[in-house]
């Protein structure tokens, strides 16, 4: 146990950098904080995989396939057209040409490096400064016309990896060790506060050096916690964590459960993100009490399934379930119900695995292969009416028992939620018994199975060791298990709340800790060199 | 049949030890290949098919040891192209003390020559990536990868762990890609190339040879994930080269009509199989106009969600909780749902019977390779697990025989299609996987 006060961090001696793909959201989010809202980023981007419970750590390992560039190309393009169009030249180019039928680098490069820099998350060197002017001026001049010159020298900076990359560069400190350099750390920073790239203030303080001493990384944490971007980031880790990417393919069947309509499950998702970031951020509540939480808020496609009369059916009211309501903590959401089930039924193992998975971090191990299931269903005289009954009968296969003792009591709790989250009593006619217990705590039901949530040790690990590996790409490696408790003692001792734990990480010295370069070059020196490179 | 070993490197193919030298087996020069009446040779193509669950074990075909097939019950689909395919039954997958990832280590041995140590695993690439790489990259694209499930992440095609293909889904998107802007019609009469493609090319390769620097900044893992973004931009350059010139001329090439605009994707078994029907008249079109000469094609998932309308189970979730029919003595809903996965492959070969090419159709110049993920749903089973060759592959496959395997790896059906396509490769596969033995009995 660590003592309470006092205590100083672990030294810690990092990982190697990373380099991560953008992420879908953080693409679109970048696009929009550089040129505004009404650029459409109309495009499928490749799914990520799902590496130790984050899409987040996929990205460290993402590559860019064929198929995948011709999108990224065609996006840039699309992109790139709409920032030159006549609508938006105006507002979204720094200057105008001398003429317009064809080059003008001195205009363009003014437009390279301001966007560049955003692009890049980081000064362009000279080398791509001049490429992308005269990229820009030689399809001017080969398409007579400046503006559509320009959008593709900007497509061009748009499919580049230092683009589509989130490139983290290692440098040495004081203490003999590697850190991030300043661009590095102003990435990841915005990325994990706002899941977009770096603001004009972050990189001016990168560039001032502010990042690298404490005062100015939290006089930069305090300004970004003010802005209304960070529920944006934190919405962005809560979809990652509860595998919100489950609704872009999310089917409910209209016959079994004609409530569910795209609306509602759009909705749903808002729900929780709503939730969540209310309580957290807002009341800043200790994070634990999102297990047991009846506050919410409710819109009008919402109503009839919370059974709730809403009186403003185009918007987002806030609301608390009623005392003994059935719903109480983000677990019994719709969201959390229609996304661990079937398209035509609930189920108890996907919703128990979720549980535990997410919301736990305990993996749940796969099913073991060659099992022969004619033991469960070879007697066709059976009547197994209810979730429970059908489930018994794992539990006289050793082999399938251990894990679904571990799934099912959990999901048979939220069983009098049907496939889509509506409430039910009976399934078949028979009462739903929802009775369990979770790690030595006894429940009745849902709600009490939030109060078995809210005393679990592991909830507060789970989110302290996910916002971690989230924020620096890479799951925390063995010789960051002591800093890791100091992490979640820390966020124990400021009551669990969320701010407070973004803060010790953010200022952190393990936070930007980095294992040295293996090639040897550090940022200084792989700049220098790019510039001396002519690459035309 | 062996390789040619006529002075040949010593190479790897995913991780196996390959021959490299000879471009084709000798028998597949000239005297086999089929031309176009103008006297160019036709491409042969590459594709896979997959379907979940297999078929009920004694309901898929009669496995009598003869060499001729005998559809029964859940494969009376497939009855018309009899002759148009090769069966295979009685292969295995040696797990050598590995786990059986369930709905995963059956399929993935079946195409990449190697047992995952565990579910998600998978570090060997599967055999259209490696046929893909060999002859995908002169056509426009290097593969052409679609799932009628509704879900791009539905696809069974990867270089490695991190490297998948995301699978094209919505019919209106995958046609727009084809023949949306970009296509250039092989048989117009004038050509002239876009200016703007000139100048997206010359963006291209400034941005590939500038982007060289990134490589200084990173370790070994990450210089291969830039690799494969080197690989990308290449085939992107190709593609724009190819809109540069006039192509070849393309007898059987039309440009199909594009799917409705109102699009619904799904898991319900119409949705899907219409779906599936929409993205197949396209491919076979971008086939016929030399668009790729490599695909694949999922039709359910391993762990098949496909779902009758008013359902509460899906197809997977049946094979678990169905009972075993008294009278019948198998699960009946399964066994239903098993017959539609075959009509659904009925329709995808249709599809390349009715394109007419050279003397022949688009099928007798593809091999598709077509396969499930498991012989027996009900345990789970990866061995015996259903393939099939469909097509001549050019004139280089007989058709309509009846392999069984006795028990041999899976891997001896991967390493055959993988010679027909003329891949220099002499061994595939690892641990007891690893097989030099092709299926030479349908070889012509």
């Amino acid at each position: 146990m660590l003592s309470a006060c006092g205590e100083s961090e672990p030294l810690t001696e990092g990982s190697e950098p990373q380099l991560r793909r953008l992420t879908e959201q953080q693409y679109r989010n970048t696009i929009r904080d550089i040129f505004g809202g009404n650029i459409i980023v109309a495009g499928r981007f490749d799914p990520l995989e799902r590496i130790d419970g984050l899409l987040a750590l996929g990205a460290s390992s993402a590559t860019v396939t064929p198929a995948a560039l011709e999108r990224y190309e065609a996006l840039a393009r699309s992109i790139s057209l709409q920032v030159v169009d006549e609508k938006n030249r105006a507002v979204l180019l720094p200057c105008a040409p001398v003429s317009k039928n064809t080059r003008d680098d001195a205009c363009a490069e003014k437009f390279v490096s301001s966007v560049g820099r955003f692009l890049f998350r980081r000064p362009l060197s000279d080398t791509e400064q001049s490429l992308y002017t005269s990229l820009s001026g030689s399809g001017a001049e080969a398409l007579g016309d400046f503006y559509q010159g320009l959008a593709y020298g900007l497509s061009g900076m748009m499919v580049s990896p230092k683009f589509l990359y989130v490139n983290e560069i290692a440098e040495p400190d004081q203490d003999g060790l590697y850190q991030l350099d300043a661009y590095s750390k102003a990435s990841r920073l915005s990325f994990l506060l706002w899941n977009t790239t770096p603001d004009v203030a972050l990189l001016d303080a990168a560039a001032a050096g502010d990042l690298d001493t404490k005062d100015g990384l939290e006089k930069q944490f305090n300004r970004m916690m003010a802005s209304p971007r960070v529920e944006q980031g934190v919405a962005a880790f809560f979809e990652d964590m509860l595998e919100f990417e489950r609704f872009d393919i999310l089917e409910k069947d209209p016959i079994i459960y004609s409530a569910f309509i795209l609306d509602v499950a759009e909705d749903a998702k808002e729900q929780t993100l709503r939730t969540l970031t209310h309580l957290l951020l807002e009341e800043e509540t200790d994070y634990r009490d999102i297990f047991t939480s009846r506050k919410t808020f409710i819109s009008g496609a919402l109503g009839p399934i919370y059974r709730v009369p809403v009186d403003n059916p185009d918007g987002w009211l806030p609301y608390e379930f009623p005392e003994g309501s059935a719903w109480a903590g983000i677990h019994t959401h719709l969201s959390f119900q229609a996304l661990f089930s079937h398209p035509g039924k609930s189920s108890p193992t996907l919703r128990g695995q979720a549980v535990r998975e997410h919301l736990l971090c305990q993996k749940i191990p796969e099913p073991p292969g060659d099992v022969d299931f004619s033991d469960f269903n070879d007697d066709a005289n059976a009547v197994n009416r209810t979730a429970r009954q059908r489930l018994s009968a794992h539990n006289e296969e050793a082999s399938c028992a251990g894990c679904h003792k571990l799934m099912d009591p959990i999901g048979l709790a939220m069983e009098t939620f049907d496939g889509a989250g509506q409430l039910r009593t009976m399934e078949n006619g028979v009462v739903i018994d929802t009775t369990g217990e979770l790690d030595g705590i006894s429940y009745t039901d849902a709600v009490g199975l939030g109060e078995a949530l809210r005393q679990n040790p592991s909830a507060p690990a789970c989110v302290t060791n996910r916002l971690y590996a989230y924020g620096t790409g890479r799951s925390p490696v063995p010789a960051e298990r002591q800093w890791m408790a100091y992490l979640e003692e820390k966020f124990a001792q400021t009551g669990y709340k969320i701010p407070d734990l973004l803060q010790e990480m953010v200022l952190s010295d393990a936070f930007y800790r980095v294992a040295p370069p293996f090639l040897g070059t550090t940022t200084a020196d792989a700049r220098a060199a790019s510039a001396k490179e002519t690459n035309l | 049949m062996t390789v040619s070993r006529r002075s040949f490197l010593r190479g790897t193919v995913g991780g196996s030890a390959v021959a490299l030298g000879l471009p084709f087996l000798d028998c597949f020069l000239n005297e086999n290949g089929t031309a176009l009446a103008s006297g160019a040779p036709i491409p042969v193509r590459f594709g896979s098919w997959f379907w979940g669950l297999g078929h009920t074990p004694g309901r898929g075909i009669a496995m009598d040891g003869k060499s001729e097939i005998t559809f029964l019950e859940e494969t009376q689909p497939l009855t018309p192209y009899v002759n148009d395919l090769n069966y295979f039954n009685a292969f295995n997958t040696p797990l050598d003390g590995r786990p059986s990832a369930v709905h995963f280590t059956g399929w993935v041995a079946a195409k990449t020559g190697t047992v995952p140590r565990s579910f998600g695993d998978t570090p060997q690439p599967t055999l259209d990536v490696i046929i893909a790489d060999q002859i995908g990259g002169d056509s426009r694209f290097r593969s052409l990868d679609l799932s009628s499930t509704g879900s791009a992440r539905d696809s069974y095609t990867f270089r490695n762990s991190t490297s998948r293909n995301a699978a094209d889904v919505s019919p209106l998107a995958f046609y727009q890609r084809v023949f949306g802007a970009g296509f250039v019609d092989p048989n117009q009469a004038d050509f002239t190339p876009a200016p703007s493609v000139m100048v997206r090319s010359s963006v291209l390769s400034a941005v590939h040879e500038e982007s060289k620097d990134f490589l200084r900044t990173l370790g070994a893992a990450d210089r291969a994930r830039m690799d494969e973004y080197f690989t990308s931009i290449r085939q992107l350059e190709h593609q724009l080269a190819l809109q540069m010139e006039k192509p070849d001329v393309s007898e059987a090439c039309g440009i199909p009509t594009p799917p409705p605009e109102d699009e619904v994707l799904g898991i319900e078994i119409e949705v899907a199989q219409n779906n599936h029907k929409l993205l197949t008249d396209i491919l076979v079109m971008a086939l016929a106009c030399n668009q790729t000469r490599v695909f694949n094609m999922l039709y359910s998932q391993a762990l098949s969600l496909l779902r009758r309308r008013g359902e509460s189970f899906t197809h997977h979730t049946l094979t678990h909780e169905e009972p075993i029919d008294a009278s019948l003595g198998y699960q009946r809903e399964v066994a239903e749902l098993h017959v539609t996965s075959m009509m659904a492959l009925a329709t995808f070969i249709q599809a390349f019977k009715d394109i007419r090419e050279g003397d022949g159709t688009l099928l007798d110049n593809t091999l598709i390779f077509a396969n499930s993920d498991t012989g027996n749903s009900r345990v789970h089973s990866v061995d015996n697990i259903p393939v099939m060759m469909i097509g001549r592959a050019g004139g280089r496959l007989k058709t309509g025989m009846h392999i069984t395997g006795n028990g041999d790896p899976i891997t001896r059906i991967g390493l055959t299609a993988m010679q027909v396509m003329g891949i220099p490769v002499e061994r595939w596969g690892t641990g007891s996987l690893e097989t030099t033995k092709t299926i030479s009995e349908i070889l012509v």
